[in-house]
């Protein structure tokens, strides 16, 4: 009976562990910011799925480790982990009842206890909390007891039910621009967050798909096809990415295209930035430097202002803030890249701050306007057009994605990528073996501040206006971290990185207040389980797998070791 | 023809002498070993001869030109190669890549090549290719191109990192040990394998080796260094027969009873 009393034992710790990160999450005041938005209307707010959403994971974890296989001792032990959740939910209230707590604690509200209660009197509320955890600590072995493929179906409909109703504001702001189309989707939502049977009918139809989908077995599929078919696949798969990627603003209107354009540039400077850091393996900290060169070498060239120089117009500017960033990359990188890596991080960091508190200082604010920055600078115009709405931006930002996509993808099946690899993998090798360190790190650095260079044209021609607050440290932050989301090296990563990172804050205005809480989360969270990334290169997750299954930790599926190289 | 010249080469470790006034002459189409006790000081010549140190004084000529204080990429422009005493290939990248970046120094295609793929780059990147399959087909891992270095057995690795040291066309190649955790059978091969670099490939060979029995066999000139210095040259009939050798490796009791030391190697 030991193995079942130490599943006891882990239910209780698991189900502490989960009310924990409930409290964690009701005191930094995520739950109240999202207490009245609701995902399916008058039934769940997503304040109450951050509630429950911990204790239901430490739950589904007891009951997934458990040593126990059998029906009942599973189902006592996930309602337990849930009950015990439940019981630290309720211990916050019962402080919070007598000693108050905000004097400390901020967030420690009554509007907090009245969410967490369910506005309801003390006694009852306490009570259907605890029930409510006892009922979510059950759900975990129910749906650990069937199929495989209906726990995926199951948590794949959740999600999606989750997700759109969450997004609610944002969904119907965009379907009510498609004219009569508008009415096929809009009896799905309720004022805030979906209606009932617009979650049933969601939940029935998603789960359903992919219960389906689960069924088939796509790689048997992919193999009986032809060469030509496969191409033929391809091909229509990037027509009809490429046809979304145009008519995205149209579908969209002007207030997502602004969003859009954020995240355009942050892509922009993520693939550059991914040359650097995820090819060649040097980590720059202070990319932000080259964006804020670009964007004010723009402003400075182009406009009609007392501090302008030429007044040029934006395509004439481009090339020359594309070159003074490319310069700043080669001055910055030739002393520095003889150097290992803690180094270069360290230089570029303090070359970050030292560009925005130049252009900030006294000294040349006759040329930059310190503080007050540059305004009217000049937008990219095609013969008289001139592109000055978000939506008109877009397709100069997607030309800019497109290039640097594309540069990317050729460098990196090249020799120079090879190149790269190397000197990341063993520098005094791939010396001996007759690479330039200097220069091929160069390389990698200079391309990397060209892109962002253009992204910081982009973004000064966008907002017509430069500061120097835009240009901080942070910017950098983001930009790695939506990589390293992404998966390091990963072209695709940098677009699932850069939409997860940058997109969703800008989307759920109420997440801005938590942006870095989640940031710093999920990195945590990535690293320990998926550090190759959302949308890692096949050749990271074979580095990281390999390690982790010679450590006896990795998942149990054989991890493919071939890797072909383009071209053989 | 002398293929690389050493006169005088010194290289210091703060205080410490590892290589001492270090001469050496490796004439071309030779199998030139170097040997001597652990800390002698053999690996540290290999790094001043590659261009990884920079000797304190002396100089190295390689063919004549003086390529002493030169970066290492530039010495393997030169034509001279190398492989290591513990594996270091590029452990993350397939047998393939180990092999085509070994090329770097025939490629002439730069930046703007890679991005736009113009015929010349394109010639050159399957130019290439093929040549990387001939090499694998050389060193005996054919058909294992594309597996990940790090997977592939200990022999092989280091076959395959003999295959990098060749694709950039040396005609110098320094071998750092490269018996060295192989048994008996695998060490006649790679025997035989040295052989046929000089042979049919025409490669000068300048090896570090320990086993005394590759050693014997396979060298035409020996240099034992013992603490940095070079304390004897020769055939290797007069390197057994040399009394300072058996010393260095024996101790001074040893050297006395010189006849029976040669007679059980």
């Amino acid at each position: 009976m030991i193995s079942k009393s130490s599943d006891w034992v882990a239910a209780v710790k698991n189900g502490l562990i989960g009310g924990i990160i409930s409290v964690l999450l009701c005191l930094v005041g995520i739950v109240v910011a999202f207490g009245k938005t609701y995902i399916i209307s008058g039934v769940i707010t997503m304040g109450q799925v951050f509630v429950l959403a911990p204790i239901l994971f430490e739950s589904y974890m007891t009951v997934r480790r458990a040593k126990s296989n059998k029906t009942l001792p599973l189902l006592i032990v996930g309602a337990l982990a849930g009950l015990m959740g439940g019981v630290v939910l309720v211990v916050l209230v019962g402080i919070g009842q007598v000693i108050n707590l905000r004097a400390v604690l901020l967030n420690a509200s009554s509007d907090l206890y009245a969410l967490l209660t369910f506005n309801l009197p003390l006694a009852v509320g306490l009570l259907l909390l605890l029930g409510t955890s006892l009922v979510v600590g059950l759900v975990a072995p129910a749906v650990f007891l069937l199929p495989v493929r209906v726990q995926s179906a199951i948590s794949q409909a959740t999600l999606t039910v989750l997700v759109i109703g969450l997004f609610r504001d944002l969904l119907v702001t965009v379907i009510i621009r498609w004219g009569l189309v508008q009415y096929a989707f809009l009896w799905l939502f309720a004022q805030s967050g979906l209606k009932i049977i617009g979650a049933v009918t969601l939940f029935v139809l998603v789960g359903g798909l992919s219960y389906w989908r689960l069924g088939q077995d796509r790689k048997a599929q992919a193999l009986k096809r032809s060469p030509r078919q496969q191409q033929l696949i391809r091909w229509g798969t990037l027509g009809v990415l490429v046809l979304i990627a145009l008519l995205l603003p149209v579908i969209l209107g002007s207030y997502f295209s602004e969003i859009l354009d954020n995240v355009g540039i942050y892509i922009l400077m993520g693939l550059g930035l991914n040359i650097v850091v995820g090819f060649a393996g040097l980590l720059d900290l202070g990319y932000v430097a080259f964006y804020a060169i670009g964007a004010y070498a723009v402003g400075v060239l182009t406009t009609p202002e007392a501090m302008g120089l030429l007044h040029l117009n934006f395509w004439w500017a481009l090339p020359i803030a594309l070159g003074v960033a490319l310069l700043a990359g080669i001055i910055l990188g030739l002393p520095v890249l003889k150097m290992r890596g803690d180094y270069l991080a360290i230089v570029t960091l303090g070359f970050g701050e030292i560009i925005r508190i130049v252009v900030l200082s006294d000294w040349l604010k006759p040329a930059l306007g310190g503080s007050e920055g540059i305004q009217h600078i000049a937008q990219p115009n095609i013969g008289r057009l001139v592109l000055a709405t978000q939506q008109q931006i877009y397709y100069v930002i997607l030309v800019g994605i497109v290039i640097a996509g594309f540069v990317a993808s050729r460098l990196k099946d090249s020799h120079l990528g090879r190149s790269w690899m190397a000197l990341r993998e063993d520098e005094d090798v791939a010396e001996a073996m007759g690479i330039n360190k200097v220069s091929t790190k160069l390389l990698a650095f200079g391309m990397g501040a060209i892109f962002s260079g253009l992204g910081g044209a982009l973004f000064a021609a966008r907002i017509t206006s430069v500061y120097p607050q835009s240009f901080s440290f942070i910017v950098s932050i983001n930009i790695l971290s939506l990589i390293i989301i992404g998966g390091m090296g990963s072209i695709p990563g940098v677009f699932v990185g850069g939409l997860a990172l940058v997109g969703l804050p800008l989307l759920l205005s109420q997440f801005a207040d938590f942006r870095y809480m989640v940031y710093g989360a999920v990195l945590v969270v990535m690293m320990l389980t998926r550090p190759e990334g959302l949308w890692p290169e096949a050749r990271r997750r074979l580095e990281l797998h390999e390690e982790m299954k010679e450590k006896g930790t990795g998942p149990k599926d054989e991890p493919q070791t071939v890797l072909k190289t383009p071209g053989r | 023809m002398v293929v690389l010249t050493a006169k005088k080469v010194t290289k210091r470790f703060g205080g410490l002498e590892a290589v001492s006034k270090v001469d050496l002459e490796v004439k071309e189409n030779a199998i030139y070993s170097i040997i001597g006790p652990n800390g002698a000081g053999k690996t540290t010549l290999f790094n001043c001869v590659t261009g990884f140190y920079t000797p304190e004084e002396g100089e190295i000529f390689l063919k004549g030109r003086n390529i002493t204080g030169m970066s290492p990429d530039r010495v393997t422009h030169m034509g001279v190669s190398r492989t290591y005493q513990n594996i270091r290939l590029f452990k993350n990248m397939t047998a393939v890549e180990n092999i085509l970046v070994g090329m770097q120094p025939h490629l002439k295609s730069g930046v703007l090549g890679a991005i736009f793929r113009d015929k010349g780059t394109n010639q050159e990147e399957k130019a290439g290719i093929e040549e990387a399959n001939r090499l694998l087909q050389f060193i005996g891992l054919k058909g294992k191109g594309d597996l990940m270095s790090k997977n592939l057995p200990y022999g092989e690795q280091r076959r395959l990192e003999l295959g990098r040291a060749l694709a950039s066309k040396p005609f110098l190649l320094l071998l750092d040990e490269p018996t060295a955790g192989m048994n008996p059978s695998e060490t006649q091969e790679m025997v035989n394998f040295i052989r046929r670099l000089r042979d049919e490939l025409g490669i000068t060979i300048l090896l570090i080796e320990h086993q005394m029995r590759v050693v014997m066999s396979i060298s035409e000139q020996i240099s034992v260094l013992d603490f940095g210095q070079k304390i004897a040259e020769g055939t290797p009939q007069e390197i057994q027969r040399n009394p300072r050798v058996v010393e260095a490796y024996l101790g001074r009791g040893a050297a006395s009873g010189l006849g029976q030391a040669t007679t059980a190697a």
